[in-house]
């Protein structure tokens, strides 16, 4: 009985220390003049979490808003209110869709990368051997991919849900036959650019910065060894996911839930 | 000059970003910036609003000419009070104008229809601050069905 407890008191004792040295972690990394160096290695690092993840989001986009057309329309089309799926789809995308999804592909695609690049820079004490340069490997190393992955994803998911709509549109129009037209008034007339369109960036936002610092952090407290890094991985994508979908209700209520 | 295949790819990524972010806007929300900024505000007295929200349009004809500001209860009638902002480009209507509260379809969301009055020479146009007094309540449903019973057991 003892014995549990303790273990209970260890544990949270962990969480907690865990919580405050990913903390101290982002404060160290983020409260630093922008250097040339900094701004090189953040476009560098842009390229690699956001442009290289291109092709898996535009694809997924485009199948995501596809199946959303086609699920929708034998549903709407039994009230006769197929011209309704214009709005649908685009408010699923801007709303939940295109933000949640663009995060848990890129805790996938881009997060677990970046847990395995920095784990295994700690474990061949590249990152020390940086501290005995004076330099310091959070604002050298960890700075440029927090900003690259703050900057790319609201990117990403603004284009996954373009291309998700369009295809939406493909499905909804070119191939079921809903009226060109009133697809897109009826869709223009019910969205609304502060409240949709904005609300899901913010959601963006925030998500861009649970999954790049989950993803960071994990790497940089890392075991040294081959397993540490292993499971400093698998321990990323799934912390980032589920706080991605935690986060995306509260989120959700506090914006539409009123 | 050479170029930097790497900042290339970069700065074409951000463009794309920033596209994608105007047709969003642009298309998808057909948000006007700036336009329909100029407005000025009505004041209307309902019995009963019905399902009107704040932001559901003022129409003239099926034409948005208004967004319904506000919507509080004056206390001292226990009246529901409705701020309208009425676009200025679509000008100004008489005092003899009428507001009634329409639903879009059978099951559509409700809106305000406004009917214009007659002019006459000495019938003033309604300007910033002033209240309209002709207005009509939403049609409720449990109350029509309330009412049918009724004359139906007359009979």
């Amino acid at each position: 009985m003892i014995e549990f407890i303790a273990t209970l008191g260890r544990n949270a004792l962990a969480r907690v220390s865990a919580i405050g040295r990913a903390s101290l972690m982002l404060w160290h990394a983020l409260a630093t003049w922008p250097s040339a160096q900094l701004v090189k290695d953040t476009v560098k690092q842009v390229y690699v979490v956001g442009v290289q993840s291109l092709p898996i989001i535009l694809v997924s986009g485009l199948f995501i808003g596809m199946v959303l057309a086609l699920q929708g329309y034998h549903i709407l089309v039994d009230f006769g209110a197929e011209t309704s799926l214009g709005p649908m789809v685009a408010l699923s995308l801007l709303r939940e869709l295109g933000p949640v999804v663009t995060a848990l592909l890129f805790a996938g695609r881009a997060g677990s990368a970046l847990t395995a690049e920095i784990g295994l820079m700690k474990t061949t004490e590249q990152l020390s051997s940086m501290e005995m340069m004076a330099v310091d490997p959070l604002k050298r190393v960890v700075a440029p991919r927090l900003w690259a992955g703050f900057i790319a994803m609201p990117l990403l998911t603004l284009m996954f849900n373009l291309v998700g709509i369009w295809g939406g549109f493909l499905v909804g129009v070119e191939w079921l036959g809903v009226d060109n037209g009133a697809f897109w008034s009826i869709t223009a007339a019910s969205i609304e650019f502060g409240q949709d369109i904005g609300n899901g960036m913010i959601k963006s936002a925030v998500f861009a910065i649970t999954v790049v610092w989950v993803a960071l952090f994990n790497g940089y407290d890392a075991l040294p060894s081959a397993q540490g890094i292993s499971q400093a991985t698998t321990r990323s994508v799934v912390h980032a996911s589920l706080l991605v979908l935690a986060l995306d209700f509260v989120l959700t209520a506090l914006m539409f839930g009123s | 000059m050479k170029v930097n295949k790497v900042e290339l790819s970069v700065g074409a990524f951000v463009l794309l970003g920033i596209v994608a972010l105007l047709v969003l806007a642009l298309k998808i929300a057909d948000s006007q910036f700036g336009n329909n900024t100029d407005t000025y505000t009505l004041y209307a007295k309902f019995d009963n609003i019905g399902g009107l929200k704040a932001r559901s349009p003022v129409k003239v004809g099926g034409v948005v000419v208004g967004r319904v500001e506000k919507i509080n209860l004056d206390i001292e009638d226990y009246m529901p009070k409705v701020t309208l902002s009425m676009y200025r480009q679509y000008g100004y209507y008489p005092e003899t104008s009428s507001l009634s509260i329409l639903t879009a379809g059978l099951l559509g969301e409700q809106y305000i229809g406004l009917t214009p009055g007659f002019v006459l020479e000495d019938i003033e146009n309604l300007n910033d601050g002033d209240v309209i007094e002709d207005t009509k309540s939403a049609i409720v449903l449990e109350e029509l069905i309330g009412q049918f019973l009724f004359s139906v057991s007359e009979e």
